[in-house]
C-alpha cells in the first residue's frame, strides 16, 4: 500500500505541510504536493532516497478545475529499482514553478517542452526557448482550450471533431 | 595579444549524418567544438494532442510513427500501459509472440543503427550487409501485419491476429543465420584500425553524468551502468528468459558499439527461448468489453458485426486513474504516461521518448572534440527524429 512506500513514509515526516494527497493505483504511488517547496522535496528524494534518474517531466491540464495544472515528475531509483511520481499543483493565475535543472540536468529539455506546449514557466531555468514549436508560435498547443486544428482554422467536421 | 575568434557552422536539417531532420548550430574554435545548440521540432506532428481526440485503439497506429525504426516496441509500451489501466491479463501465447516480435524489432533497429553509424564513419560495406539482414525482419513484419514499417500488430488485450503459418520457420532461419552475420560485422569493424581510431575515446560520458543527463538504454550501459528494464522491472513475461545485460567500461563510442552488438546476440538468444516456449492458445484476452471479436463472427453473424462496429466506433471505457509504463526500447526507456478520466479517449497521453532525452546530452559528449567526430557522437546516441519531435 501507498502508506508503506519508503518514500511516502519519509516525505510525510519531513514535508507533512506540503503534501496534499497520496494515492496508489495499479501499484504506482503518486504524491501530490504544493509547488512552493518542490526543489527541496526533489532534492531530498534525490539525495536521501536515491531517486537518481529523473525519467520525465510533463504536465496535465485540468481545464475548469483549480488548480488548473499539475506538473508531473516521474523519477526512478536505479539502486532500488522503484518508481515514484510527484505532482505539483500550479494554478492558472500564476503558471510558474521552480526549475529542478539544478538537481538533474535531464530536466533541461523536458521542462522546456512543458513551457512550449503548456505555457508553464520554470523559474531559474537557464534557457527557456520554445523547443518543438517555432519561436514565433502563439499559444500553447497541449492546453485543453487550444483547438485541435490550430488557432485560426475551421474545426474539422469529420471523424475527429 | 592574440584574439580568439569562434566560427558558427550550421549543420542540418538536411544532412545525411544527422539521421533525420536534426539541426545543430555549432560554435567552433578552429576545428574544436565549443558549443552545440540543437534545434528540433521539424517533424512535430502533435501525436500527444491527437491522441486526446481518439479512442484508445485509434491512438495505437500513431505510436508506430514515432520511432519508425522500431514500431513494435512503441506499440508494446502503449498497449501495456492501457492494459495496466484496465487491469487486463494478456494470454501467454500473445505475451510470447510479443517478446519474439519486440526482440526482432530490437535487431531491426540495431541493424539500422550499426549501418548508419558505420556509414557515417566511412565503412560502407557494413551498411549494405546490415540492410540486407534487416530485410529479413521486414519481410516477417509484412507477413505478420501487412506493413513493413507501420506494423500496428498488437491490440489492447493481445494481438490483432495469430502468427501466420510458417512464422516459426522464418524466425528459426533468422536465429540460424544472424550470429554468423554478427561475426561478419565484427570482423569488419571490431579490430579495424580506422574504426578504433574514430571510436575509442570519442563521446565519453561518465556513468554519473549519464544518469544526471537522463540517458537510458544501451547508451547508459555503455557507460557502465548495469540497468535494463527487461531484467529489473520485467514486463510481458521477460522474467522467464535468461539473458545477459552487457555493460561497457570506458564510456566511449567503442564501448557503446560493443554493448549494442552483444545486445543483438542476446536478442537472438531471447527469441530462441521464446520460440521454444511458444505453445498454442488464444492470442486475445477473453474480455468482450475491450477486445475485438474473432473475424469469423464479424463476417458471419449480426451480433459479431455489431460488437465489432461498436468497439471500432465508440471504443471502450477505461477506469479513471493514471499509469506510467515503460519498456526497454532499442533506444532506451520508452515510457507512456496515460491519464484516464473514465471515458473512451485518453485524457492525457504523454510519451517519454528516449531519443529526446539522450540527444539533450549531445553538447556534454561532444564538447572539446573535433568537428569530424560529431557525426560519430550523433551515430552512437542512436537517435530517431520521429520520436524526438513526435
Amino acid at each position: 500500500m501507498a502508506d508503506n512506500n519508503r518514500a511516502v513514509i519519509k516525505l510525510k515526516e519531513r514535508f507533512a505541510a506540503d503534501i496534499v494527497d497520496v494515492k496508489e493505483f495499479r501499484g504506482e504511488v503518486t504524491v501530490t504536493v504544493k509547488k512552493e517547496n518542490i526543489v527541496a522535496i526533489c532534492n531530498y528524494l534525490k539525495a536521501e532516497l536515491a531517486y537518481n534518474l529523473l525519467t520525465d517531466v510533463t504536465a496535465v491540464d485540468y481545464l475548469g478545475q483549480e488548480p488548473r495544472f499539475l506538473v508531473v515528475y516521474n523519477m526512478y531509483s536505479i539502486a532500488n529499482k522503484d518508481r515514484l511520481r510527484v505532482k505539483a499543483q500550479v494554478c492558472e493565475s500564476a503558471p510558474e514553478i521552480d526549475s529542478v535543472v539544478g538537481l538533474w540536468s535531464s530536466a533541461d529539455w523536458l521542462e522546456r517542452e512543458v513551457v512550449d506546449l503548456f505555457g508553464i514557466t520554470f523559474k531559474n531555468h537557464p534557457d527557456l526557448r520554445r523547443i518543438l514549436m517555432t519561436e514565433d508560435w502563439v499559444g500553447y498547443p497541449l492546453r485543453k482550450d487550444y483547438p485541435l486544428q490550430g488557432p485560426d482554422r475551421e474545426p474539422y467536421k469529420g471523424r475527429l471533431s | 595579444m592574440a584574439q580568439k575568434e569562434t566560427m558558427t557552422v550550421n549543420m542540418g536539417p538536411q544532412h545525411p549524418s544527422t539521421h533525420g531532420v536534426l539541426r545543430l548550430i555549432i560554435e567552433l574554435d578552429g576545428e574544436i567544438i565549443e558549443k552545440i545548440t540543437p534545434h528540433i521540432g521539424y517533424l512535430h506532428r502533435g501525436i500527444e494532442k491527437l491522441s486526446e481526440h481518439r479512442t484508445y485503439h485509434q491512438t495505437l497506429p500513431l505510436t508506430d510513427r514515432m520511432d519508425y525504426l522500431a514500431p513494435m516496441s512503441n506499440n508494446l509500451g502503449y498497449v501495456l500501459a492501457v492494459e495496466k489501466l484496465l487491469g487486463l491479463e494478456v494470454p501467454e501465447r500473445a505475451q510470447t509472440v510479443r517478446v519474439i516480435t519486440a526482440e526482432l524489432t530490437r535487431l531491426k533497429s540495431h541493424l539500422v543503427w550499426l549501418a548508419c553509424h558505420a556509414l557515417d564513419i566511412g565503412a560502407m560495406t557494413v551498411f549494405l550487409y546490415c540492410f540486407r539482414e534487416r530485410e529479413k525482419v521486414m519481410s516477417i513484419y509484412e507477413k505478420l501485419s501487412g506493413a513493413r514499417m507501420t506494423s500496428n500488430y498488437y491490440r489492447v488485450g493481445g494481438l490483432s491476429a495469430d502468427v501466420y503459418a510458417g512464422f516459426e520457420k522464418d524466425v528459426q532461419e533468422i536465429l540460424d543465420t544472424f550470429p554468423a552475420h554478427f561475426d561478419t560485422y565484427e570482423g569488419l569493424l571490431t579490430k579495424n584500425t580506422i574504426w578504433l581510431q574514430r571510436t575509442i575515446g570519442n563521446g565519453v560520458i561518465s556513468a554519473e553524468d549519464a544518469i544526471d543527463a537522463g540517458i537510458t538504454g544501451p547508451a547508459l550501459r555503455g557507460s557502465g551502468v548495469d540497468w535494463d528494464l527487461r531484467r529489473d522491472n520485467p514486463y510481458s513475461g521477460y522474467d522467464k528468459y535468461d539473458f545477459k545485460v552487457p555493460v561497457g567500461e570506458k564510456c566511449d563510442t567503442y564501448d557503446r558499439y560493443k554493448v549494442r552488438l552483444v545486445e543483438m546476440r542476446e536478442a537472438v538468444k531471447i527469441i530462441d527461448q521464446a520460440l521454444k516456449s511458444l505453445k498454442p492458445g488464444p492470442v486475445l484476452a477473453a474480455e468482450p468489453q475491450v477486445c475485438y471479436p474473432p473475424k469469423e463472427n464479424v463476417y458471419n453473424s449480426i451480433e459479431g458485426l455489431i460488437h465489432h462496429f461498436k468497439l471500432a466506433s465508440e471504443g471502450f471505457a477505461v477506469p479513471e486513474g493514471e499509469v506510467y509504463q515503460s519498456v526497454e526500447a532499442p533506444k532506451g526507456e520508452l515510457g507512456y504516461y496515460i491519464v484516464s478520466d473514465g471515458s473512451t479517449k485518453p485524457y492525457r497521453m504523454r510519451v517519454r521518448p528516449p531519443s529526446f532525452v539522450n540527444l539533450s546530452a549531445i553538447e556534454r559528449m561532444a564538447k572539446g572534440a573535433m568537428i569530424a567526430d560529431l557525426v560519430a557522437v550523433i551515430g552512437t546516441l542512436d537517435i530517431v527524429l520521429g520520436e524526438i519531435d513526435r
